[in-house]
């Protein structure tokens, strides 16, 4: 059976893999196939669960049926606690995909005289790996026996050939033990189980707790060496392995609206970025969490997917609230495009936080994210881990294709605000700053593009304003009385419309003076025209009268002539 | 299971049961085949019952390798295992049985023995 097995691992190690989300990618695809690993960590870290869903997911996901033997629990008790993460043990056992032992270990019930072995856990292993040929096998916690049994040294000899045996079942184990002090396990387990070693950690820090996992050691095999945050949540274990995402991932040159038209205009004319992270930072009611909702209103538009992390506002409060300015997201959320995951940041510690997103977002699947605020997460953690985790979580994203909007609240004051946020904004593409700008006894927000990386963006301050019927992003008013906005902005837009409709006035009155200086004018010509040609017809008239005496004359002449009886011809006077 | 009483209380509680059930002991050996250990077993299990319980014993030897689900049943880890199974309460002794006072306080006839 062995030999079987062997032969088939020659080049890289088997492995068998767990179906645990995460603990796949940190192992590099499972547990050591046919054989044992360690689990260590102390009470209550979850060592039990982790070998449940590895024995759950075995039978369910790969065909491998398991036996658990439980040395500490009743199986009536497994069974139960287990019902919660949604196992089905009892139809597991009743399809034989599963075989469950309960091995009582009580020491004032045993007499001990002389040699004994632990053939009887041999047989009753042997019987159960037999019965259902399994091909997995949990031992939970077999250190139990240190405590009901007295001779250390049979113990450890048994226990070695236990683990040899099960190396020869071709059986992939696991072997969970407590946490000892300064050793991984109270009794030394690790000298006989020493292929791969996992440590879980259940650590509470300011009275948060956060659970963590981390590979110590897998012979023979490349493995995540860091302490990953893990949950166990209502669907089983879920380990994340996100920092190893790194800055591989694909970028999209697509480009998606902000929700707000102007907005848009801002940001190069056509939006962010599908898959960039973006930052909106301002102080308190600035509107971070009306242009956060305007974006996933346009994300549900073009019938994308949201996932909408409120860590301030309940999800009806967030829902009204909108409504009050004319963004209506509740047909989004009816229609299942919108979701909202509503917790207080301290509710779980950093990491938990983040765990909880990944699964959610792995989950639900969301094109777009909202993060409502970071700030009040960084509460929860120090600068250093916030943006540890910042940086996971988007780089998680990123990989993702997802674009993710992030706010976050700052103090009013402009310059600390950037230098405070430098941590987070290295890490953001596109970081939008909402300002408060007072002037003339009172307050109006202001909206400006920081900075946006691969698009030409507008430098420009603008006004943000927020009315029943949504946002409005107007140009402010610059001008020789500088930057002028909210009322202010109003009263000089108001001055200027006066001034100009006075300039109208004046210049239609101009225009008329001058239409009457030229009807004055026409008159004047035509006066003289007329008086031009009455002159004109008088002197025709003269002109005739002149021409008709002239003839007359000439007539006259030659009549004269004749009856003076002229010896010469009288020339015509005209010369004709 | 029954919560740890006192050892003397116990012994009075058993000392009645055994009067109660006319002394009867019924022993049931746990072997796993023809080992050395089981066969020692057996051999001071015999030895002992000869000497104190002549006549009201009975030893029923269980090979596990023929019948291994009895190990669940019983819960048997380590082998040889000797179960009093009567008088009550059942009775656990691991190991060969090669020291015959600590196989008699198990068995629970240590004043018998010293008698």
């Amino acid at each position: 059976m062995v030999q079987k097995k062997s032969v088939t691992k020659n080049r890289s190690l088997p492995k068998s893999p767990t179906g645990i989300a995460g603990l796949d990618e940190i192992t590099d695809g499972g547990l050591p196939k046919g054989r044992p690993t360690l689990v260590c960590g102390s009470a209550g870290c979850g060592k039990s669960m982790l070998g449940v869903e590895f024995l759950v997911r075995g039978a369910t996901e790969y065909n491998e049926p398991g036996v658990l033997m439980t040395f500490e629990e009743l199986p009536e008790d497994v069974i139960t606690n287990s019902r919660s993460l949604g196992f089905d043990l009892d139809g597991l056992v009743a399809k034989k995909k599963l075989f469950v032992d309960y091995v009582r270990v009580e020491r004032n019930e045993i007499q001990e005289t002389g040699e004994y072995d632990l053939a009887g856990i041999f047989v009753r292993l042997n019987y159960a790996i037999e019965s259902i040929g399994a091909k997995r096998v949990v031992l939970d916690t077999i250190e139990t026996l240190f405590t009901g049994l007295t001779n250390a040294a049979i113990l450890r000899a048994e226990l070695r050939r236990l683990f040899s045996w099960l190396k020869e079942k071709g059986v992939t184990a696991i072997i969970t033990g407590e946490k000892g002090d300064g050793t991984l396990t109270r009794n030394g387990l690790e000298e006989y189980v020493s292929d791969c070693v996992i440590m879980l950690d259940h650590r509470v820090v300011d009275q948060v707790s956060t659970r963590r996992l981390r590979v110590v050691k897998y012979r023979g095999s490349t493995h995540g060496t860091n302490e990953y945050p893990f949950l166990i949540g209502e669907t089983g274990f879920s380990v994340l392995p996100i920092s190893s995402v790194g800055l591989g991932h694909d970028v999209s040159r697509e480009r998606i609206s902000s929700g707000i038209p102007r907005l848009d205009a801002m940001l190069g004319g056509k939006g962010f970025y599908r898959g960039s992270s973006v930052l909106i930072t301002g102080s308190a009611g600035t509107g971070k969490s009306s242009l956060a909702s305007y974006f996933v209103d346009a994300a549900s538009r073009r019938g994308e997917r949201s996932l909408y992390f409120a860590f301030e506002e309940s999800p009806q409060q967030i829902v009204r609230n909108m409504q009050s300015i004319g963004l209506d997201l509740e047909p989004w959320t009816d229609k299942g495009l919108l979701q909202f995951r509503a917790s207080r940041p301290t509710l779980y510690g950093l990491e938990t936080h983040l765990a909880v997103m990944h699964k959610q977002i792995e989950e639900f699947k969301p094109r777009a994210v909202v993060i409502d605020p970071i700030s009040n997460l960084i509460n929860t953690g120090s600068v250093t881990e916030v943006r540890s985790m910042l940086l996971r979580l988007v780089d998680f994203l990123k990989s993702r294709k997802i674009t993710a909007l992030f706010t976050s609240l700052s103090s009013r004051d402009t310059d600390s605000l950037e230098k405070t946020e430098i941590g987070i904004s290295s890490i953001m593409d596109t970081w939008l700053l909402l300002r408060d700008i007072e002037l003339g006894g009172e307050r109006n927000r202001g909206i400006n593009v920081l900075k946006s990386r691969g698009m030409a963006h507008s430098n420009q301050i603008r006004e943000f304003i927020i009315t029943a019927n949504g946002i409005d992003i107007r140009d402010v008013y610059v001008g020789p009385e500088g930057v002028l906005t909210g009322s202010m902005r109003l009263a000089q837009e108001a001055r200027e419309r006066a001034e100009k409709l006075e300039r109208q006035v004046e210049i239609g009155s101009k225009q008329r003076q001058l239409e009457r200086k030229r009807a004055a004018l026409e008159a004047q010509i035509a006066a003289l025209r007329a008086e031009f040609e009455a002159e004109e017809v008088e002197v025709g008239r003269v002109l005739a009268q002149e021409n008709q005496l002239v003839k007359q004359l000439e007539i006259d002449e030659v009549a004269m002539s004749r009856s003076r009886q002229a010896d010469k011809s009288v020339a015509p006077r005209n010369g004709n | 299971m029954k919560p740890k009483t006192k050892r003397v209380a116990r012994k009075s509680y058993s000392k009645a049961a055994r009067q109660e059930q006319g002394g009867h002991y019924d022993l049931r050996l746990y072997v796993a085949g023809q080992s050395p250990k089981s066969l020692a077993a057996f051999a001071n299990l015999k030895e002992l019952c000869e000497v104190h319980l002549a006549g009201k014993y009975r030893i029923e030897v269980i090979d596990l390798v023929k019948k291994p689900q009895l190990a669940r049943d019983d819960q048997i880890i380590a082998i040889p295992t000797l179960v009093r199974r009567l008088p009550q309460p059942i009775r656990k002794i691991i190991g060969d049985l090669c020291d015959r006072r600590q196989t008699l306080i198990g068995l629970e006839l240590s004043e018998k023995a010293e008698n």
